[in-house]
């Protein structure tokens, strides 16, 4: 057998840049090309007059974000999606810790409860958001229906789900747990199983009951990974418009409109590409806070 | 009154099985060192943890200070774990980890810091108290989890294969270590391991396990130099005793006590003829092994150690022998040790 | 003994109570879209009926309307067409790419994955407005070819990113005894790499085709005819006529376009949370 002197360094850090590169060029140009590339038309286009079907283009300067700022639609859709973002999140962290704590140890059926507990998230969004629709509905709704029969509600005396204001909100908030919850749990799931099993087992050599372990011990040893949950399930829905777009298309009277689904409804609904543009754009510094503290958490877990 | 004690203690993983553990009867001696010894799948960590309160005992009864405490859960039992891996908080400082303990039973906060810097001083820990698990070396985090056991002043200390996560240089200096805290904090504790020097080393006492069943509890020269059965006999010592079946016995010999003929002089012997076939210099001595020649012997493997200034050729055969009070008996069936009998084909 | 028994069974049944309790609200949705499908319309549309159960006989009505008067399986197809050439750009960038970044390019392989997990960051939301418009001067408006296009924007990042993990994971021995054998470094890639990380690629596979699926934004903003639209987005627009909801088939499309989606995505979970846990919190 020929001894041959391998090119190889030793496996700790054997590079190869040249090829490094060429492997990973293609993927990269195609992101800058469609992501970096439509970011930098969006602020293009949000300082210009573009419409649908109109292919001139002009500079306006500011008009476009002073008429925004303006705009009554605007505001709410900013205050609605702040709203609907913290109060799904703050429901979702709590529902999820205590379903994935429910889901730690195996069971029997576990595994179709896991594929029960996973089809909100599965489901393309917008086919659980239309089933909701029909829960909802403001004639037929089950929910309605069992109010009824409870006798809470007069028959024909129960609000409309997606009708009024307030139930409207609630309701969308309402989907977009129902959505989020099983991927945070899922997430929490991965983060408990990563806790090394005799740490539980000390604390309760040490004295621990299960809420002092869990509160003080197990808690605190996932909050990386609850971070993580909690700024995904921040960008999933602060960003989305679909929920809003199929339940109640933003209204009543905007009362659920937010930023994105009134980027779409401005921008390609009422054909004002500019203005979406610009209603969208606000989208950013969200998502830059977000990128932010995703990369402290992945710093401080690399530490660890 | 024994600290811990076990009656008939069993415990079955899968029905229909042998259990990991089978009728274990056991009681400690105040303040000794009791090591659980055994090879991996023996049950020992098993029995440590039922003693904790980890598991659950199928069958039988485990009593700390004379209570039965097979319903009580671990933090009701008084007593304290050392993990293998050590388990440490990893997000809390040594303080915290220390004080932890304290903090779970209700202890006032007041007297934590009194109570967390006599553990850590015992220990030489005290410089430590703000650094995180993961700033520690091996060493250093075996201390921290010491005084973490330690500041709950228990009746008993567990101790589940402490050193085996230290590389080799460290786990002599960490035995050590070990040995002299037991000293000077006295308290009654059982020590598992897979190490036989370990636990020739620090054991007051053995208990000596496989498949779940105790061979033989004794102090470690009572292990070693009276083994009950040949799995005791040839677990304990490296190389371990030789065993050469005999008819419906079998006869072993310690290899340090299989010499050259000549050396032995007048007392009572056994001859072999030894026929060398691997010659190792350790240094400090030599491992001599090769096969038995004549007879009902021949072919027979047995190893010899042999202190220095003796070199053997290989292939050439030798009188070797075994003085008479070191033969050891066994009974062909069960491998259990019985009395001596007369050998006849001298 | 009583006490600790006790202490145990109310445990255990508060476990049970809160698993019980979330299922429900959980997979209710789906439960109703199985009682809808099969409801006759007047048993559907009669308010005083109890929903819960069928007052009338269940009927595959609705189910035949769905595959027979609409365009529900064209749909189906254009996804699957959509989702398979989505997929194989997807490998064919995103395997190479996350190779490199896994053992390529060292310190600056970091920072690049870390820069790509930050674009999947970036919403569909803030990119649609102009890629309307790019799609529409590339002449691809109202075609499926746009999403084909469009799709890996958000495919591509996301595999890389958990195809990183699962590369992390192989040891470099692997490589460098081919090397040593005589394979060239991308040789040793091809040969011992990719066959070894079948099972991760496979997982790949299947999650960028539920990405596909679920994906909303850009299929209603490109695609405006209703024989050229996707699942996800024609069953909640087209399966109105004026202002009447088919509710009947339209939950009968829901289920069955979401529970074999459900099935694949369960079956890989595993193996998906294995190369996250590897990848994320790293």
């Amino acid at each position: 057998m020929a001894v041959r002197r391998a090119k190889v360094k030793s496996t700790g850090a054997a590079q190869d840049p040249a090829l490094g590169t060429a492997m990973f060029a293609p993927a990269a140009l195609y992101i800058m090309l469609l992501i970096g590339v439509p970011f930098f038309l969006a602020m293009y286009y949000a300082f210009s007059d573009a419409r649908i079907g109109n292919t001139d283009l002009h500079f306006v300067g500011l008009e476009n974000f002073r008429s925004i700022l303006q705009s009554p639609s605007f505001r709410s859709a900013v205050k609605n999606s702040i709203v609907f973002t913290l109060a799904s999140q703050i429901i979702v962290i709590i529902c999820s810790t205590i379903l994935s704590i429910v889901l730690e140890n195996k069971f029997r059926g576990r595994g179709v409860i896991r594929y029960l507990i996973l089809l909100p998230w599965v489901a393309p969004i917008a086919l659980g958001a239309i089933g909701w629709k029909w829960i909802l509905d403001s004639i037929y709704s089950v929910i309605t229906w069992v109010l009824v029969w409870l006798h809470v509600f007069k028959p024909y005396g129960a609000p409309m789900w997606l009708g009024e204001p307030h139930l409207a909100m609630a309701s969308v908030i309402l989907v977009h747990c129902w959505r989020l919850i099983p991927f945070s749990t899922v997430i929490m799931l991965a983060g408990q199983t990563a806790i090394p099993k005799e740490i539980p087992e000390a604390a309760a050599i040490d004295g621990a009951g299960f809420w002092r372990t869990l509160f003080q011990i197990k808690i605190p040893m996932m909050t990386s990974i609850i971070s993580v949950a909690v700024l995904f399930g921040t960008i999933f829905t602060f960003t989305d418009m679909t929920v809003v777009y199929i339940l109640t298309a933003g209204g009543p009277y905007d009362s659920t409109q937010t930023l994105p689904s009134l980027a779409f409804a401005t921008g390609i609904q009422g054909s004002d590409l500019a203005a979406g543009a610009a209603i969208s754009l606000f989208l950013v510094p969200v998502l830059v806070v977000i990128a932010y503290l995703m990369l402290r958490v992945a710093h401080r877990a690399e530490a660890t | 009154m024994p600290v811990v004690e076990t009656r008939n203690l069993t415990k079955v993983f899968k029905e229909g099985e042998l259990g990991a553990v089978n009728d274990v009867n056991l009681a400690t001696r105040e303040g000794e060192f009791l090591v659980f010894l055994g090879p991996s799948g023996s049950g020992k960590t098993t029995l440590l943890r039922m003693i904790a309160g980890l598991e659950e005992p199928t069958a039988g009864e485990i009593l700390i200070g004379g209570r039965v405490v097979n319903d009580l859960s671990p933090r009701e039992r008084r007593s304290a774990m050392v993990f293998q891996s050590y388990a440490l908080y990893p997000h809390l400082t040594v303080y915290k980890n220390i004080a932890f303990p304290l903090k779970a039973q209700n202890v006032k906060k007041e007297l934590h810091k009194d109570k967390v810097e006599w553990a850590a001083s015992l220990l030489g820990i005290g410089a430590l108290l703000q650094r995180k698990p993961r700033e520690l070396s091996g060493g250093e985090r075996q201390r921290v989890a010491l005084a973490r056991a330690i500041v709950r002043e228990p009746s008993v200390f567990l101790l589940d294969e402490p050193l085996s996560n230290l590389d080799a240089k460290l786990r002599a200096s960490a035995r050590e270590e070990l040995e002299l805290f037991h000293r000077r904090v006295g308290t009654t504790t059982i020590y598992v391991t897979h190490d036989q020097v370990e636990a020739m080393a620090m054991g007051d006492r053995v208990v000596v396990l496989d498949q779940g069943v105790v061979r033989q509890i004794g102090t470690p020269r009572e292990v070693y130099d009276e083994p009950a059965d040949t799995f005791v006999a040839t677990f304990l010592g490296s190389p371990p005793m030789n065993l050469v079946e005999m008819g419906d016995f079998i006869i072993g010999f310690r290899p340090e006590h299989f010499r050259v003929a000549e050396t032995i002089g007048d007392s009572p012997k056994v001859t072999f003829d030894l026929r060398v076939e691997n010659v190792e210099y350790l240094g400090a001595e030599y491992v001599l092994s090769g096969s038995l020649a004549g007879r009902r012997l021949d072919g027979k493997k047995v190893i010899a150690r042999l202190l220095l200034g003796q070199s053997f050729e290989i292939g050439t055969t030798h009188q070797f022998a075994v003085p008479e009070q070191h033969l050891k008996f066994f009974d062909r069936s069960a491998g259990k040790r019985i009395e001596p009998r007369t050998l006849e084909w001298q | 003994m009583a006490k600790k028994r006790l202490r145990k069974f109310s445990a255990s049944m508060l476990h049970w109570f809160v698993l019980v309790v979330f299922t429900v609200l959980l997979a209710f949705p789906f439960y109703w879209m199985v009682i809808t499908a099969f409801k006759q319309n007047l048993d559907l549309y009669t308010v005083e009926n109890n929903p819960f159960i069928f007052n009338a006989k269940p009927t595959l009505e609705h189910l035949r309307l769905l595959l027979y008067e609409t365009r529900y399986v064209r749909w189906l197809g254009n996804t699957v067409f959509v989702g398979a050439l989505v997929v194989l750009i997807t490998l064919v960038l995103a395997v190479p790419a996350a190779y490199a970044l896994a053992r390529l390019t060292g310190r600056w392989g970091q920072r690049l994955g870390i820069g790509i997990f930050l674009t999947y960051l970036v919403p569909p939301t803030l990119l649609f407005i102009p890629l309307s418009r790019v799609v529409s001067a590339l002449g691809l408006q109202d075609t499926l070819w746009s999403l084909v296009l469009v799709y890996p924007s958000f495919t591509v990042p996301f595999s890389i990113w958990l195809l990183m993990g699962f590369f992390k994971a192989i040891p470099k021995e692997l490589e460098d005894a081919a090397m040593v054998d005589g394979l060239t470094r991308f040789g040793a890639f091809v040969k011992m790499v990719i066959p070894i990380s079948v099972s991760g690629i496979l997982t790949v596979v299947i999650f960028t085709f539920t990405l596909v699926t679920q994906e909303f934004v850009y299929a209603l903003t490109f695609i405006s005819s209703e024989s050229n639209q996707m699942v996800g987005v024609g069953i909640p627009i087209f399966l109105v006529r004026g202002d009447v909801y088919f509710w009947g088939s339209l939950m009968a499309a829901c289920l069955i376009t979401s529970l074999p989606i459900a099935l694949l995505y369960n079956i890989f979970l595993d193996r998906f949370i294995a190369g996250f846990t590897v990848g994320a919190v790293k």
